[in-house]
Order: structure tokens, then sequence, then C-alpha cells
């Protein structure tokens, strides 16, 4: 076991060494483009925030700065519950979908098997079908399957929280499976054969080679299936049931009323807890990995 | 391979039996067995957001003790998809007039058991027997509205009411990207029909192509069709004249004097928006209570009270703000009511409806 | 049969029942919350809508796919073709410098970026393209700034570069997230080889980084593409809905003409055209990198 970290944190990916840094004016055009995405990224964020001190009950007009609607928030036990549903809908769903993706990601990837490309076709699909296709679809499905529990079973199935995470399962596996399998794409097996010839199991070879590898792709198809969760309409407003609004889909409920600065408030507060949220789990894991890096030695290139 | 394909066939023959079987349960639900003021279990109500005044569901929980649970739809269709799925667990549905015709023809709805809602007796008897739901068997009105324009009087005066502020080359035409219609293609194909002269609901196809024509023409000056946030697109003076509803207009408008809301000469859409139970509601007799307190006076007037839509209730009067009561742009007069019309389902001719409004906006 | 080829036959029989074993979880998910709905849809398109909007599946027939030929619906997947083919370039051509820029930092600061990239996203999203209006509307900072240095009566909301700005900014982070993970893997020695043969920065880009990255830039299209594709709200809120995307034809088929027969022909179709599309891509795709 000890030989084996050894032996895998030896082979980890050589440091670049410098040369590879491009030019200084390249480095200094990349650096501005970052700039200017992330200059793009906030601007209507900055917006959002400044609406939210709106005094006006309407967004887009102007009625001086005021924290009515912060106050208004706290009381609102409709947008309340529903920020509660969506953050339970997204964390599960991501999880599931997460684990699930890469799964797939993996055997599609690594593996040759019967039914292999029919597989990957179906993976695809969630992709590609329209939304309200989708809704309607999970909708007549979960309906039967309810309907199938109450005669055969006896069971009554409710529309819910479940049925909501569920159908964003179905959607998440595929994007997470896409982002997984463009980082397993054309990885070499070097890694995983000298782990196996150092006599590592298959799942200790993939426990501590594939899986730091990979770790990268994880986390963005994680990420991607989070923000597709959290900001999912149309299919949640089919397969919600009484009680199980999520914020979107209030949102949008709104809109035949005019969507007042107060879902501004709620996205500012959404914004401001994921990023307290990033802050701790990188201070965490800046903690947790301290050492290592100090190892694995400066790999960083000339920021410009 | 082919063992999974023979399942998946198996599967879905066993779903479309299911779904065969399953639609005869729904014909025409019998009525409720309940009486005034019973309850039996909570009110799954499927609502429109923003809507009533959070208030008086407070007090309905209050008085009767029992919880409210309460969703919100942004749309009809949104709604009726789900209800025709059968994914729409909810005792109390909020649907417009037209929606209640569709619903009622599909025995979406449950008949109403008159005994337990005395109130209904509170029902101006101009809204007793309207032609989506005569003698009111399936739902209770208790807000209605016009859908007309809302202008920005500072820029374009004191204009004459009429869809020519939307249509007329001579008249919108001068405000190019000024102009803003609902997304909707029954209103907005309604007004084109109206300032043709023809029925909003018009089944002729030469009628319709006509009106399409006109939207197609309108499209030269047309900044958006929008049907969310007109209010705010006149108000942030985005556009100077905008087609929506009633009562969202005087609501963003405020004590602002620099707009106006306006119901064209020609005619323009009357509606209203009920309340009805569904054939599947799990607590019918809930529903029928909570159908009766709102048609209370006194919710009636804070209803109307909240949103600035007014009541078909006889007696909310009383308890409604003088100034909203006084308001000929909340309550318009008795000859502009000679001129309101309900929109009516079509039937097939929906299609056309949807499929004329798709290509005159391209 | 010899024996080498018997271990040969195993090994192969082994990896593929550990593939198999691997997957199921997600094939067996796939199967029950997206196979077997989908069948429902494929029923439903055979159907025929009732003067009421039901769907009658007394007669089953191929009514609703016949109308798919209509002009209209010709000309609608074209138009939405057309943006989502624009969204895609553009998103290419900003996301893949900026996820290189990423994928070079040190590891600390790269998921510090990372996360920052998908933090506007945890917001809200109506409210972000809310916001969007106001930032572009005639009497917005934009528009402003543009009279400031001289360029008036600009008309940004409303119009074709809205939706294009409103699909790329919501799009972005589907491209730079594959991106991303493609570009951190590549191994930096094969590049400092190539530099020492080839010298030129360029050069040892096309030859090296480009390739490898090959399968980030093909997953990011297709992210990006296919929603930009099928995208309705972007277009109606920020395009003022003055013209019909394929997505929200689909929507108004379901909803408020009640067609859902034609409503599932129209997705049967859309999942069929663009199920062969993706895969093709992924197929010869990469070798034309």
């Amino acid at each position: 076991m000890s030989a084996l970290g050894a032996a895998t944190a030896r082979l980890r990916r050589p440091r670049p060494p410098r040369t590879l840094a491009p030019t200084r004016a390249v480095e200094r055009l990349l650096a501005g483009n970052a700039w200017l995405v992330f200059a793009f990224l906030y601007l209507p964020i900055i917006a959002l925030v400044v609406l939210s001190f709106n005094d006006n009950r309407l967004a887009s007009v102007w009625g001086g700065a005021s924290l009515r609607w912060y106050r208004e928030l706290v009381s609102d036990a409709a947008v309340l519950s529903a920020l509660r549903n969506s953050l339970i809908v997204a964390v599960a769903s991501t999880v599931v979908a997460t684990a699930l993706g890469t799964a797939a990601a993996i055997a599609l990837e690594r593996f040759r098997w019967r039914g292999r490309r029919t597989f990957d076709g179906m993976l695809f699909l969630p992709v590609i079908i329209p939304d309200v296709t989708m809704a309607v679809m999970m909708l007549l499905f979960f309906v039967q399957v309810f309907r199938f529990a109450g005669n055969m079973l006896g069971i009554t199935g409710a529309f819910g929280l479940t049925t909501i995470i569920l159908s964003h399962v179905a959607f998440n596996i595929s994007f997470v499976a896409i982002v997984v399998r463009a980082r397993l794409a054309g990885m070499d097996h070097v890694l995983e054969e000298a782990a196996a010839d150092l006599y590592a199991s298959p799942w200790q070879s993939f426990r501590h080679v594939t899986l730091p590898l990979i770790a990268p792709g994880i986390a963005g198809g994680a990420l991607l299936a989070l923000t597709l969760s959290l900001d999912d309409v149309v299919i949640t407003s089919f397969v919600a049931g009484p009680g199980s609004t999520t914020l979107p889909v209030y949102v949008f409920s709104l809109v035949r009323r005019g969507v007042t600065p107060l879902i501004n408030a709620v996205s500012v507060l959404m914004l401001a807890g994921s990023m307290l949220l990033v802050i701790v789990s990188l201070s965490l894991q800046g903690r947790r990995t301290g050492g290592e890096r100090r190892r694995d030695g400066q790999r960083s290139l000339p920021s410009a | 391979m082919r063992t999974s394909i023979r399942t998946a066939a198996a599967i879905a023959a066993l779903t479309l039996t299911a779904a065969a079987c399953g639609d005869d349960s729904s014909a025409g639900a019998p009525a409720a067995d309940c009486v005034a003021g019973q309850t039996d279990g909570d009110l799954l109500l499927y609502n429109w957001n923003d809507y009533m005044d959070p208030d008086i569901i407070a007090d309905f929980e209050a008085e009767f003790g029992v919880s409210v649970v309460e969703d919100f739809y942004p749309e009809n269709e949104e709604m009726l998809a789900r209800v025709v799925a059968g994914g729409a667990q909810y005792d109390v549905v909020v649907p417009s007039d037209y929606m209640i015709e569709i619903m009622r023809e599909d025995d979406l709805l449950l008949p109403l058991t008159r005994s337990a809602i005395p109130n209904i007796a509170n029902v101006d008897e101009d809204f007793t027997d309207p032609p989506y739901d005569p003698g009111l068997l399936f739902s209770v009105p208790f807000l209605w509205g016009t859908t007309g324009l809302g202008v920005n009087v500072e820029l374009l005066g004191d204009v004459e009411p009429s869809w020519a502020l939307v249509f007329d080359p001579e008249v919108a035409g001068q405000l190019p990207g000024r102009i803003l219609l609902l997304d909707d293609a029954r209103e907005t194909m309604g007004a084109a029909l109206r300032w043709l002269g023809f029925s909003p609901n018009s089944t002729d196809e030469a009628e319709l192509q006509a009106a399409a024509d006109v939207i197609e023409a309108a499209g030269e000056w047309t900044a958006a069709y929008n049907s969310d946030l007109y209010a705010d697109l006149l108000i942030s003076g985005e556009v100077v004249v905008a087609l929506g509803y009633s009562g969202n207009f005087l609501d963003a408008f405020g004590d602002d004097e620099r707009f106006a809301y306006v119901v064209p000469k020609e005619g323009a859409t009357l509606w209203t928006d009920n309340l009805a139970i569904l054939a599947t509601a799990p607590h019918p007799c809930t529903a029928h209570t909570f159908l009766d307190f709102i048609l209370r006076p006194e919710q009636g007037a804070r209803l109307t009270n909240y949103i600035y839509y007014p009541s078909p209730n006889a007696f909310a009067a009383e308890f409604i703000d003088p100034e909203i009561l006084e308001d000929p742009a909340v309550y318009p007069d008795a000859e502009t009511l000679e001129r309101l019309q309900f929109l009516q389902d079509t039937g097939e001719t929906e299609i056309l409806f949807t499929d004329l409004f798709t290509r005159a906006r391209s | 049969m010899s024996t080498s080829t018997g271990l040969e036959q195993d090994a192969v029989r082994a990896e593929a029942r550990r593939g198999l074993l691997i997957g199921l979880p997600a094939i067996a998910t796939l199967t029950v919350l997206f196979a077997i709905p989908l069948i429902i849809v494929v029923a439903y398109s055979f159907g025929t809508r009732t003067r009421t909007g039901r769907t009658d599946f007394s007669t089953l027939d191929l009514s609703a796919y016949q109308r798919l030929a209509d002009p209209l619906v010709l000309e609608i997947v074209s138009r939405s073709l057309g943006y989502a083919l624009l969204t895609t370039v553009i998103c290419l051509i900003v996301g893949y410098p900026f996820a290189y820029h990423l994928a070079t930092r040190t590891p600390r600061v790269r998921a510090v970026l990372l996360v920052l990239v998908m933090l506007p996203f945890w917001s809200n999203f109506l409210v972000r393209t809310y916001a969007w209006r106001v930032l572009l509307g005639s009497d917005g900072p934009l528009v402003r700034l543009l009279g400031a240095l001289g360029i008036d009566d600009v008309v940004l909301l409303f119009t074709p570069f809205a939706i294009v700005l409103g699909l790329v900014y919501g799009f972005l982070p589907f491209m730079v997230l594959p991106l991303y993970a493609a570009i951190e893997r590549i191994d930096h020695t094969l590049i400092e080889a190539a530099r020492d043969l080839h010298a030129s920065g360029w050069g040892a880009f096309r030859a090296v980084t480009l390739p490898l990255s090959r399968s980030g830039v093909i997953a990011g299209s297709v992210l990006v593409f296919i929603p930009a594709f099928g995208a309705y709200v972007t277009p109606e809120l920020l395009g003022g809905s003055r013209t019909t995307m394929l997505g929200s034809y689909v929507v108004r088929q379901f909803l408020s003409a009640r067609d859902w027969p034609f409503g599932s022909a129209l997705s049967v179709a859309i999942l069929a055209v663009m199920l062969l599309a993706t895969t093709a891509y992924f197929r010869t795709g990469g070798r034309s990198l």
C-alpha cells in the first residue's frame, strides 16, 4: 500500500518546465482575455446586486436604495421554502448524477463491452431532448408508475421532491458523463498499468491512480450538474407536487405580475452563500494539501 | 441487446395499456357530497403567484383550522398540461375563463355542490351566466379585468383609445420600435381581429389570415412580443404603447400620471379569473369551503384592493377602496362594458391561431 | 484453440464484464428514468389531436410527422441552427484561450478561478436575464456608454445581437468546463519537446496542445450547440420573441396549441437528427481538427 502510494506519487504528472510558458506577449493576451471574460460574466451580477437594493416594486425602474426586499425576504415563507427545496434537489441530484455519470464515463471510455454503442447513444438523448418534451414525458411516466404501483402493489405515490430529484438525475448523468469523458479520452493507460504491475488491485489502482487523474473532470461535471439543477424550471415545474416548488419555478410563476427585486435579493443571498461555502472549502482544502503542494513544487507559470 | 429490446417493448405495451385504461376513470366526475363549512383535510391550492393577498389565505387557515399548501404556475396552459397528464395533485385551481371551457369539456373539473357554497349568491348577475360556464356549474369568478393598452401619455398626449395605436401605419408606424404586443396568440390575434371589425372568436380562415397580415405588417414597428414585463418596459421608457392586462398596468403605474390605461373603442377582451375544483381533488369539501370563503364580500374586496382588478362580487363594493371604485380604468363605465367580450375556445381553430401568429411574427 | 487465445478471450470477457458492471448503475437509471419515458413520447407522436386538445390513440398514423415538412418548420429550424452555430463558435473562440489560461495557473488559483466562473450561475437564471435586460435597455449603461463614445441611437435590446449575447453568456461555462478538463490533462513535457523541435510557440500549440485537447473541444461544442439549438427563454426575453426559435415552437405545441402529437413528432425528429449529427461529429470531427 505505501509502496503503491510512493509509486503513484512519483508517477504523478511531471511538473511542467518553465519553457512551456507562452511568450510574455501571448501570456498577456491570455490574461487580458481572461479579465474580459470575467467582466462579461460578472456584469449582470453587479446589476443584479444593485437592483436588489432598489426600493421600486418594478425591478427595472430605479426607485432609490433600500433594504426593503431583504426585510421582506426574511419573513417570506414561500420564498424560503422554495430556496430550501432548491438546495435539497440540487445537492441530492448532483451527488447521485456525478457518481453515476462518472461510472458511465469510465465504462464507456475504458472498457469494451456489448451494448456499449447503444448506451453511448442513449447517453446523449437527455442532452438533446427539448426541455418541455422531457417535462411532459417525465410527468406522464410518473403518472403511469404511480398508477401501476397503486393498482398492483397498493402503494400510493405522489409528486414531490423525490420525483424532481429523479428527473434531475436523469438529465444530469449525461452532462457529467460528457465532461468526465473529455478528461478520460486519450489519457494513456501507462499509470494504471504501472499500478497493476505493482500488484495494485483494480480498485486500488482506480482509487489511487485513475480517480486523482480524472478529478478535475469530475469536479467540472459536478459543477455543471449543480448549475443545471439550480436553474431548471420547465422539467421541475411539471414533476413537482404540492409544497415542493423550487426557487426557479417560484420565480418563473411571478412573470405575469412582474418580478420584484425580492427575487434579486434571494439571488444575492444565494451568491453570498455559495461564495462563503467556496471560501470555507478552499481554505480547508488548502490546509489539507498544503504539505503536498510544497512537495509538488512550483508547477505554475509566471502569471501576468 | 436483443433481450433488452424485448423487455423495452413489453414495458411499452404495458405503459400504453395502463394509459388507455386510466383514461376511463376521469369521465364525468360525480359531484362531491359536502355541506357548507365542511373541511376534509388541508387545502392544496394551485394558484397564480402574487395574486391573492396572503392574509386572505392566512385568515382561511385560522378560521377553519386547516393548512393551505400553495404552489404557483405562470400560465394557464402549463396548469392544463399537468392536469391533463394526471400529475396535478391539487384541490383548487385558478383558471381564466377560456380555460374553464377547455377543462369543463374535458371533464377535468368537479361539478360544484351549490349547497356547500351559499355565497355563490353574491356573484354579480353580469357574471352568473358567462359563455364559458353557463350557470356557474363548475367555477366561481373572483376577479375580472380587461386586456387593453398601456400608453405613455406624457409622450403621446391624449390619444384616442383605439387599436390604431398598435396597428395603424399612420399612428403606430410613427413610433418605430416603441410598440409592444402580448406573446399570446389569442389576445394579439384577437386585437387585430377587432381592429379589422371581426369577432375575436372568429373561426373563419380568411378573417384569421387578414388578422395575421395586420400583425405581420405591424412587425415593422413592434419592439417585442412579451407577456410578462410589458408594464416594466412601458415605465422604463423602452416602449410607449403596450398591450396588456388592466390590473398589472394600474398596479405598476401607481400615482404616476405619465401613464394611462385605455380600453380601445373597437372593443377589448373581458376576462375573469375563477376558482374551480379538480375532478381528482383529494379534499373536495375543504375546496368548497374555500370557494365559499373567497365569495364573502369582505374577501372579494380584499382581493381587489390588493391587485386592482375589479370584483365580480355584487356586495364587495362597500369594502373596496373608494379610490379604486371610482377609477374608470379599473371599473370601466357602462358604455365601455358594452364593448367587452370573452375569448372563447375555438376547438381545432386554436392550432390555426397559434400557427398564423407564429408565421406573422417571423 | 490455443491456450494463449483462450486466455485472451478470457481477458476480453473479463473486461466486458467489468465494463458492463461499472456502467450498469447508470444504464439502469437511464433506462428506467429516460428510455422508458421516451417510449411514451414516441407513442404520442403517432396519435392525433382531438378537438379538445387531448391525444387520440385509436388511429395511429404519421400525420404529425407529415407536418414536419412545413416550410415554417424548416425556416424555424434553420434560424435556430444559425444562432446555435454562431453561439458555439463565439464560445469556442472566447472559451479556449480562457480555459487555457485557467489550466496553466497554480492548482490553488485554478480552483478559485474555476469556481469564480461558475458562481454567477448559482444565482437565478431569470434574474440574470432580467439583469441583462436592464443593462441592454435603451436607457441602460451600455447604450449610455456607447453614446458617450459618440455612437448614438443604438438599439441593443430585442435584437439578434441581444439573443447571441444571452446565449453566449448562458452557455460559455459549458464550453469552458470540458476544455479546462482536457487542457489541464496535457502532459507538458510534450509541449516542451515540441518547443525544442519547432521553437515556435504557435507551432507547438498546433502540433501538440490543440490535438490533445480535441476531446474537450468536441465535448464543449456539443454541450453548447445542443442546448443553444433548443434554447427559448433567452431568445424570448432578450430577443423580444420577434422571431420564433425551435425551442419555443416545441413549447407552444405542448402548451398553447395543445397539439401533443405534433410536439412529440417534432421532439422525436430533433432527437434523431441531433443524435446522428453528434455521433458523426464525435467520430469524424476529431480528425479534422
